[in-house]
């Protein structure tokens, strides 16, 4: 399976729901084409939920901080939801863990913006 | 098991590299926590292979080729590019380079197998060398 992007509107925030695996290819591609196309609409508040992500390699960790910077680059804010222990593993060993805003309840998140 | 074969440079290969490796693992005895260990580092250095090294060449092949030994599993990974310096790539995680979109695959690897080694091929290409003791499971 490769990955699934789902995008509702909860309030003011873009909630993107990630199913699957973010990897080299039609993974990233297709993440990085959804934080872009939010980005183009207006939306600047995203919440990634990777509560269904499967797997994720060192590509999708690069468009997870990729899609960080161009919102934060545009003026918004883009923070992370459910996270399972892989994510979790993957972005303490880089490091990462700090730079995003993570959350494991959405309505908590939802208000934080 | 082991494992003796060619494969493209296509993406197509990195999962079936992982696939092959993951069983010839889980057939040693593995844990599950490792093989999830063993197949992100067998990814990360096929798309090393197949993207950097061999830059998509479809005139390039990737040699993949797996030991299994008594207490450990070896994971060489061969491509037909120009090779790189481990000495000279930056590090991902010093504070300038933690926003990068890039960089990250040869420090997950080495944090994710018990040796890691690389070399330089005759006439051209690059190897890497894994290796993971069952021991430290």
């Amino acid at each position: 399976m490769s990955v699934k992007l789902t995008t509702r509107q909860v309030g003011n925030v873009s909630v993107v729901d990630v199913a699957g695996r973010i990897t080299l290819g039609e993974g990233s591609s297709n993440l990085r084409d959804t934080i872009r196309g939010l980005l183009t609409q207006g939306n600047k508040s995203v919440l990634l939920n990777l509560g269904e992500v499967s797997y994720i390699d060192s590509s999708g960790i690069g468009e997870l901080v990729s899609g960080f910077t161009s919102v934060t680059n545009a003026g918004g804010q883009l923070k992370l939801l459910n996270l399972t222990k892989r994510v979790t593993d993957l972005l303490q060993i880089t490091k990462l863990y700090t730079v995003f805003e993570i959350f494991d309840d959405e309505a908590k998140a939802v208000r934080s913006f | 098991m082991t494992v003796d074969t060619l494969l493209e440079s296509s993406l197509d290969s990195v999962d079936r590299a992982e696939e092959m490796v993951t069983a010839a693992a889980r057939s040693a005895g593995f844990p599950e926590g490792d093989l999830e260990k063993i197949a992100m580092a067998v990814r990360e250095s096929m798309v090393n292979a197949i993207v950097h090294g061999n830059r998509y060449n479809s005139n390039k092949k990737v040699h993949l080729s797996v030991l299994s030994a008594r207490d450990h599993l070896t994971v060489k990974i061969a491509d037909e590019g120009s090779g790189f310096d481990l000495a000279t790539l930056p590090d991902p995680l010093a504070r300038e380079n933690l926003l990068r979109h890039s960089g990250r695959g040869i420090f997950l690897i080495q944090a994710f197998v018990d040796e890691f080694r690389v070399r330089r091929l005759s006439p051209a290409g690059t190897e890497v060398q894994l290796t993971k003791y069952l021991s430290h499971s």
